[in-house]
């Protein structure tokens, strides 16, 4: 890539800071230059965004529909999978998986359902009632 | 308190972090492009069966940590590295190694990582910056891909390096001890041992999906991808592709410019004209990976999306992996003086 076609697409990375690329000069020698960011780019996490939303719509109706625990909600929300989750909630994967369903995750105690709301960041109750603060 | 030390930005995190460090202990020789070579920073990787983010799961880069290690290594620089299972001494090694003057590279997670923002913050586990200080509560931080320095409250450094998920980082703190003395000898062995590394890597991994092998079988799957997973589901699969490929701290295009410009700097060195001409190779090869992201970016935006679209997609992923092979094959065949 030629140091003149740097693409200078503003993305939301760019606002904070520049990239630097690696580019060649007009002798051939490679320099680096700063890029606001790229189109193609911007539009791959574009992409990416519109399908967690439709995943954690998907999932908040699984929710309402009583065929998933709220905790898939918030999964989905927060762009985690089981084996995440488990990680920062301090559980066994299986655990999560089996606390995905809603007549287990209603048996919960409030400890183990403490847990599951301080990685979310909310309380209990939110925990129980899909509601979400957006920070 | 806060070290002296100068923060300098790079195109891939791992590079600017060693390139960082190794400045900071009296060895100004190792550019980016030198670092990414000598720590053989070219790799590829399509893991079948597997996801992530709900699709496939490509790898442009080595494991996180080994670009350093190598450079290191092949440099014959003595490393401090440590890993953690408990919080209070991953802290207290971090303020140990501050209050005895060293910054300090640490592998972090993204999700968390408050100044990147939100639309870039995944759970991905293989980011590097530097700790050069603390003032207070917060930590002095030197992120290679920002531009200026920025900091982390105490909870926040703790929440970033021990992140969950693949590739945990579990804390991870590393640093080049001071003392060492790099000659220019050292450097020519080091451009050597990290470029036959990394034909080795690319060329010599016998499965189907690593290296340049691993573009090719990517280049013709994703011919079946439009038949297997329907439009839909393929257009997001081309677009994890070129995230992964294109984003912040990865890189398919961009690491193929690092590598071509390692190749020039590496000429300095050993004044090989083949060099000159398979940096060439890889400067053709990060272009090509970029046209591949448009023609990615018009199927997943919906412009593209018949079957030829796929076949032209494809084709170009084999295009690369036809080119690489060249070139690693030239690399190969170099009679280092």
């Amino acid at each position: 890539m030629k140091k003149e076609d740097v693409p200078q697409d503003l993305s939301s990375l760019g606002k904070i800071t520049k990239e630097v690329c690696y580019a060649t000069d007009k002798s051939g020698k490679y320099v680096t230059e700063l890029s606001k960011g790229w189109d193609i780019k911007i539009t791959a996490l574009d992409t990416h965004w519109e399908e967690i939303e439709t995943r954690v719509s998907i999932a908040r109706q699984k929710v309402l529909n009583n065929e998933a625990s709220p905790l898939l909600f918030f999964m989905e929300k927060s762009l985690m999978d089981a084996e995440i989750l488990a990680g920062y909630a301090g559980l066994w994967k299986w655990q999560v998986k089996r606390h995905l369903k809603p007549e287990i995750f209603k048996k919960l105690s409030d400890k183990k359902l403490q847990r599951y709301a301080e990685v979310f960041n909310v309380t209990i109750d939110d925990l129980k009632n899909i509601n979400v603060h957006e920070a | 308190m806060k070290l002296n030390f100068e923060h300098l930005q790079s195109a891939h995190c791992e590079n600017g972090v060693t390139r960082s460090l190794l400045k900071n202990i009296g060895i100004n020789q190792i550019t980016e492009p030198l670092a990414f070579g000598i720590g053989s920073g070219l790799f590829y990787v399509y893991i079948p069966l597997l996801k992530i983010n709900n699709g496939p799961v490509i790898a442009f880069r080595p494991m996180p940590g080994l670009i350093f290690k190598r450079t290191c290594n092949a440099l014959e620089i003595p490393v401090v590295r440590q890993k953690f299972s408990s919080k209070q001494k991953a802290e207290a090694f971090l303020n140990d190694c501050l209050n005895g003057g060293h910054p300090v590279g640490c592998q972090v997670g993204v999700y968390y990582l408050t100044y990147f923002p939100k639309e870039y913050r995944f759970h991905f586990n293989a980011h590097n910056l530097i700790v050069y200080g603390k003032e207070d509560d917060n930590y002095l931080i030197s992120d290679p891909v920002m531009e200026k320095t920025t900091s982390l409250s105490t909870y926040e450094l703790e929440r970033v390096r021990f992140a969950k998920g693949t590739l945990s980082p579990k804390g991870q703190i590393y640093y080049p001890q001071t003392g060492a003395l790099i000659t220019e000898n050292q450097i020519k062995k080091a451009i050597v041992s990290g470029i036959k590394k990394n034909v080795r890597e690319m060329l010599n991994i016998p499965f189907p999906f690593v290296g340049v092998k691993g573009i090719r079988y990517t280049g013709n799957k994703i011919k079946q991808w439009r038949d297997k997973l329907g439009l839909k589901q393929a257009g997001l699969y081309l677009a994890q592709l070129v995230r992964m490929q294109e984003e912040i701290g990865t890189g398919g295009g961009g690491f193929r410019y690092i590598y071509a410009a390692f190749l020039q700097e590496a000429y300095t060195y050993h004044p090989i004209d083949e060099l000159l001409e398979i940096s060439k190779m890889f400067t053709e090869s990060g272009d090509l990976w970029r046209t591949a992201a448009v023609q990615a970016a018009g199927i997943y935006k919906g412009r593209l999306g018949s079957q030829e679209d796929f076949n032209t997609m494809g084709n170009y992923l084999i295009e690369i992996a036809d080119i690489e092979y060249k070139a690693f094959t030239a690399l190969k065949n170099i009679k280092w003086q």
